[in-house]
């Protein structure tokens, strides 16, 4: 059974999103999707600063058998990438909800928030799924 | 089988050298600013030294002339030396492409006649051997499509429909041309869903891309009703031939409807598949599509050969290749279709059916389940190991390295990607039937070896050079070219 | 039926095993409608020595003549040895290595291709082949486009001295997506290209930009001044050039200050026969921070399950087999054979064999332009320094001569009046080792008596 946060929002495309204090909004992608892409080789990340529509492929995350896009769930800014990454993809297979975040963005319409999927329909997602 | 050989360049001592093959030695002319200062590090090695390494490596492979290789999609059938020896005569082989016409003619009657008889074999009217693979001949009909569009002044139509089963060259094949991909579903007995494609399709249609047989093995049944769906919504019709070799000389794609093929010669006529290539990816329309032939093309004005281009076909779409594409490889397959000639033509899918549909049989009797039972094989069909995979922890990855022991190489696996834990298995016509039963056998014993010790059948395998390869490593820990060891370390 | 083993029990028997009455059932879920009838297009069968025969004819009647001809394909010495391993089963017959333990063989020898390659460009990764240089150079430009994210134009410079051909392919296969392709004018009297000429271009978006080294007239370029002001201008570097060349010139890795970015061309002059045309190979090198937007299949070196070294293809998932749509292009199958070619000519070449071809290469077009530039009306176009092949002038059109040339065995050269009618009737020539002061002799003899009777 993959781990789904409760206080995590969701898209049907297996990212997850997580409200900060400071107003950004992290995100990243799901225990199901890290398990189901395999080990990752290689994660690329969006320029800090680009600016993105809701929906829009923000990120790749690459194992040996798949190359997926990262779709952002909400429109912004980026302001942040991790780094981290860089030489050690495998924190997403390892932490997809911790170490393992992609980037966080400044969002330019926060009542997009409110259109994702909540910890229970994501659940019904990927239960449909097996 | 040799077991290893180290990398060439642990064999270069300085000064070594192959001066047989050196001509008298000069001094080059070149400005001081643009002159290399050192020597490429290319290895320095005795010609002995050469011939012995390469001799090796080769003996580290597999391939038709040394094993049974069932790849699903590839039709790995028996590539005739007389087809290399021909192809490869002095005439040929020193000839340049751009000399004369004059000196050519021997040349464009091989080129010639191959594009007739490959119209023949399809039901088409016009043929270009240009496109040098397979994906280059997709890319060539879409090209042609989207040109027809525009000629006719409809700028709309950009939308493909790509069925989900199709191999990955069609929808890149479409991205690269500029088009959307609009994917459809496939039914579960294989066939295209006939509802889907009619919501798919509409005034942004361009056309659609189609193999069938398809990659699932089986006979697109409804293809009549497929052409005239898309042909009324004002698209074309594209087939992908990977799967000719099925239906040579049963059925062609021009009487199916279809408007443009690309034809694999490196599968279905036989031209050495070189551990890579070169392929080579004619294609062949219909009257629509004449004028966007690529060029160049051979032709014959009396009992002269000469070669068609830009100034004879003004709306074609260009040019594929520097010259006129992988010309040995057409000379290859010139060969190999005038040994078949008329009689054999009809006769290669009898026995690429006999052998696919014998060995379906055979596996599922030993229990083996196929995809699509209630089918007939094309020439190839799908067994899928997802009960294996399930009950024994016994995947089709397993199989396939354990298959690799028993000295079969693996058909291909995980691809159509619609079928989960699948074998597509392609016996092709030049097989024995001895041989077919063989695998059958090596199938029965791992079936079993996976009942009873599945971790034998998931560590395989043991007896080839190197066990299975660290594929993540491979990829995140890039080592894509040869770095001496540091001096004295 | 030839290749066929089944006897006529064979096929008894295996119908039974299927329980189908005979081989035309098998075919029965085909519409009746639809069947073919007889091909009577295809001629009746030939066996071997039939065919055989035909073809020795129809080689023998285009014969063997004398080759001063290059544009882009070129007439070298291949050591014996070298197809007589690439046509062994074992390479000629084995398949794409997607089963890596079953075809190391294949893996190593690609990954010794690789590693030759970066050292002879003086780049950091190569693939495992492209179709071949012109279509090398339009997958160039796409790289080009994906790698560069600062740059929206999708606008490439390319000098008129880029092979003409080559422009036309990368034209052709880029004409789907918004790619542009800027050809910048060569300086008719040097028959090369100014690097002032892109003063016109300073502080415009500009994805990339072509050089061509030699250049289609066989010229050196300025290829330093070219790539800094590209590099200074935003732009990254294609660099399209003859592999041998590179035995003599600066890798294109040295060139400028930083060195370019991605290197393509056509492998043939290593170790492949002319062939009337083909199967070529193209071949790619970039830098390891491009490594992912290269297309084509990549080698890599990695360690099977005890530790030892194996070799593998990776960095799939760019490709069309599973990013499909997304795929950084739709190439599948390659030029396999040939790359093996390759790598077993320059593993018996070494630098220093390379370096004698491609200066002996020099030397007698040299030669061959000194005796042809004293028959009158015959005059050398460009006089600057060039490798291998060179542009001259005659009085006359030049297309009736090649073919009057073409009946003496002598395939005299490209006529260039097609791509560069503002050079008027100009000839592009080439000499490689394989033309001898004899050979040459024979060409100057028989052009001073074509030029005289007129």
């Amino acid at each position: 059974m993959s781990a789904i946060p409760a206080n995590l929002k969701y898209l049907e495309s297996h990212e997850w999103a997580r409200a900060e204090a400071d107003g950004t909004v992290t995100v990243g992608i799901s225990d199901h999707a890290q398990n189901a892409l395999g080990d990752l080789v290689f994660v690329e990340v969006p320029e800090v600063g680009a600016v993105l529509t809701k929906g829009a492929a923000a990120a790749v995350v690459e194992s040996v058998k798949a190359a997926s896009d990262v779709y952002t769930p909400v429109s912004g800014e980026v302001v942040a990438t991790n780094d981290a990454l860089k030489g050690s993809p495998e924190l997403v297979n390892q932490d997809p909800y911790g170490e393992g975040w992609l980037f966080k963005i400044k969002p330019s319409n926060p009542a997009e928030l409110d259109t994702l999927l909540d910890a229970a329909a994501y659940g019904k997602v990927v239960e449909a799924e097996h | 089988m040799a077991m290893h050989e180290p990398l060439i360049f642990t064999h270069s001592r300085a000064g070594r050298r192959a001066a047989g093959q050196y001509p008298r030695e000069v001094e080059a002319k070149v400005p001081e600013h643009l002159r290399r200062k050192r020597p490429a590090a290319l290895p320095e090695v005795s010609e002995l030294q050469a011939v012995r390494h390469f001799t090796r490596l080769s003996q580290l492979n597999f391939s038709i002339d040394t094993h049974f290789y069932p790849l699903g999609s590839c039709t790995m059938k028996y590539n005739p030396r007389a087809c290399n020896e021909l192809a490869m005569l002095p005439g040929f082989l020193a000839r340049h492409p751009l000399a004369p016409e004059n000196l050519s003619q021997g040349f464009l009657a091989c080129l010639y006649e191959l594009q007739e008889m490959l119209k023949e074999v399809t039901g088409m009217k016009g043929v270009s051997l240009t496109p040098m693979a397979g994906a280059q001949g997709e890319f060539a009909g879409v090209a042609m499509i989207r040109a027809y569009h525009r000629a006719r002044g409809d700028h709309e139509r950009t939308e493909i429909i790509v069925p989900d089963a199709a191999h990955g060259t069609n929808p890149a094949t479409a991205t690269m041309c500029g088009c959307t991909v609009i994917e459809i579903p496939s039914l579960p007995n294989g066939d295209i869903d006939l509802d889907a494609l009619k919501q798919a399709l509409g005034p942004k249609t361009a056309g659609i891309m189609l193999t069938n047989p398809s990659t699932l093995g089986v006979f697109e049944r409804n293809i009549r009703e497929v052409a005239r769906l898309v042909h009324e919504a004002g698209g074309l019709l594209y087939y992908d031939g990977a799967n000719l070799n099925a239906i040579l000389g049963k059925v062609r794609p021009g009487d199916m409807g279809f408007d443009v093929i690309h034809m694999n010669l490196h599968k279905t006529f036989s031209t050495p598949h070189g551990g890579g290539g070169p392929g080579s990816g004619a294609v062949g329309v219909g009257e629509r599509l004449l004028p966007f032939l690529p060029v160049p093309i051979a032709a014959k004005e009396g009992e002269r050969y000469r070669w068609l281009d830009e100034r004879d076909l003004p709306q074609t779409i260009g040019r594929l290749s520097a010259f006129m594409g992988n010309a040995g490889v057409l000379l290859r397959a010139y060969v190999y279709m005038r040994m078949l000639g008329r009689e054999g033509m009809h006769r290669v899918a009898d026995f690429a059916a006999l052998n696919a549909n014998y060995l379906l049989a055979r596996l599922r009797a030993e229990g083996f389940d196929a995809a699509y039972p209630e089918r007939r094989a094309s020439h190839e069909f799908i067994i899928t190991l997802k009960r294996q995979a399930k009950e024994l922890g016994v995947n089709a990855m397993d199989f396939a390295k354990r298959l690799l022991d028993y000295g079969f190489h693996a058909p291909t696996t995980y691809f159509p990607l619609l079928v989960p834990e699948c074998l597509l298995i392609e016996p092709t016509e030049t097989e024995a039937k001895e041989d077919l039963d063989a695998f059958v056998a090596a199938m029965v014993a791992i079936q079993r070896e996976a009942e009873q010790d599945a971790a034998k059948v998931k560590g395989a395998p043991y007896t080839l050079p190197v066990r299975r390869l660290d594929d993540v490593r491979a990829a995140k820990q890039l080592d894509l070219a040869y770095v001496e060891p540091e001096q004295g370390a | 039926m030839p290749f066929i083993p089944h006897t006529e029990a064979d096929v008894r028997e295996m119908l039974a095993t299927i329980g189908a009455p005979s081989i035309e059932a098998l075919f029965e879920e085909i519409p009746a409608e639809l069947r073919t009838r007889e091909l009577t297009g295809i001629p009746p069968a030939l066996n071997e020595m039939e065919i055989a025969r035909l073809m020795h004819e129809r080689a023998q009647q285009d014969g063997t003549p004398l080759n001063f001809i290059g544009a882009g394909a070129y007439d070298h010495h291949i050591p014996s040895a070298v197809w007589a391993i690439v046509t062994r089963g074992e390479f000629y017959s084995a398949y794409t290595p997607y089963q890596a333990e079953a075809s190391q063989g294949t893996l190593q020898l690609l990954y010794e291709y690789q590693t030759m390659m970066t050292r002879l460009t003086g780049m950091q990764v190569s693939n495992a082949s492209l179709y071949d240089g012109a279509s090398a150079l339009a997958e160039a430009a796409l790289m080009a486009v994906r790698a560069h994210r600062r740059s929206k134009s999708a606008r490439i410079l390319v000098p008129a001295t880029v092979n003409p051909t080559y422009r036309q392919v990368a034209h052709t296969i880029t004409e789907g997506q918004r790619l542009s392709f800027d050809v910048v004018p060569y300086e008719p009297a040097l028959g090369t290209f100014d690097p002032k000429r892109l003063a016109q271009y300073e502080g415009q978006d500009i994805t990339a930009v072509v050089i061509q080294q030699p250049n289609f007239f066989g010229l050196f370029e300025d290829v330093d001044a070219i790539t800094d002001w590209a590099h200074a201008n935003g732009a990254l570097v294609i660099a399209v050039v003859n592999p041998l060349s590179l035995a003599l010139l600066k890798p294109p890795g040295e060139w400028g200050t930083k060195g370019v970015d991605i290197v393509v061309g056509d492998g043939q002059p290593l170790g492949v026969p002319l062939s009337s045309g083909g199967p070529y190979f193209g071949f790619m090198t970039t830098r390891m921070e491009h490594v992912r937007q290269m297309p084509g299949r990549i080698i890599g070196r990695t360690v099977d399950l005890d530790g030892k070294p194996g070799y593998t293809l990776t960095l799939q998932a760019r490709e069309q087999h599973i990013r499909r749509s997304k795929a950084t292009s739709n190439i599948c199958t390659n030029q396999g054979l040939l790359v093996t070619a390759a790598t077993i000519y320059m593993s018996i070449m070494g630098a220093e064999g390379l370096e004698r071809v491609a200066a002996t290469s020099q030397q007698q077009t040299t030669a061959l332009v000194e005796a042809l530039t004293r028959i009158p009306g015959v005059t050398l176009a460009f006089d600057g320094l060039r490798f291998h092949e060179a542009v001259l002038r005659l009085d006359r059109p030049v297309a009736p001569l090649l073919a009057a040339l073409a009946e003496r065995g002598i395939v005299g050269g490209y006529d260039l009046s097609r791509h560069y009618p503002e050079l008027g009737h100009a000839l592009l020539v080439c000499a490689t080792e394989k033309r001898t002061d004899e050979d040459i002799a024979r060409y100057a003899g028989a052009l001073a008596e074509l030029l005289k009777s007129a």
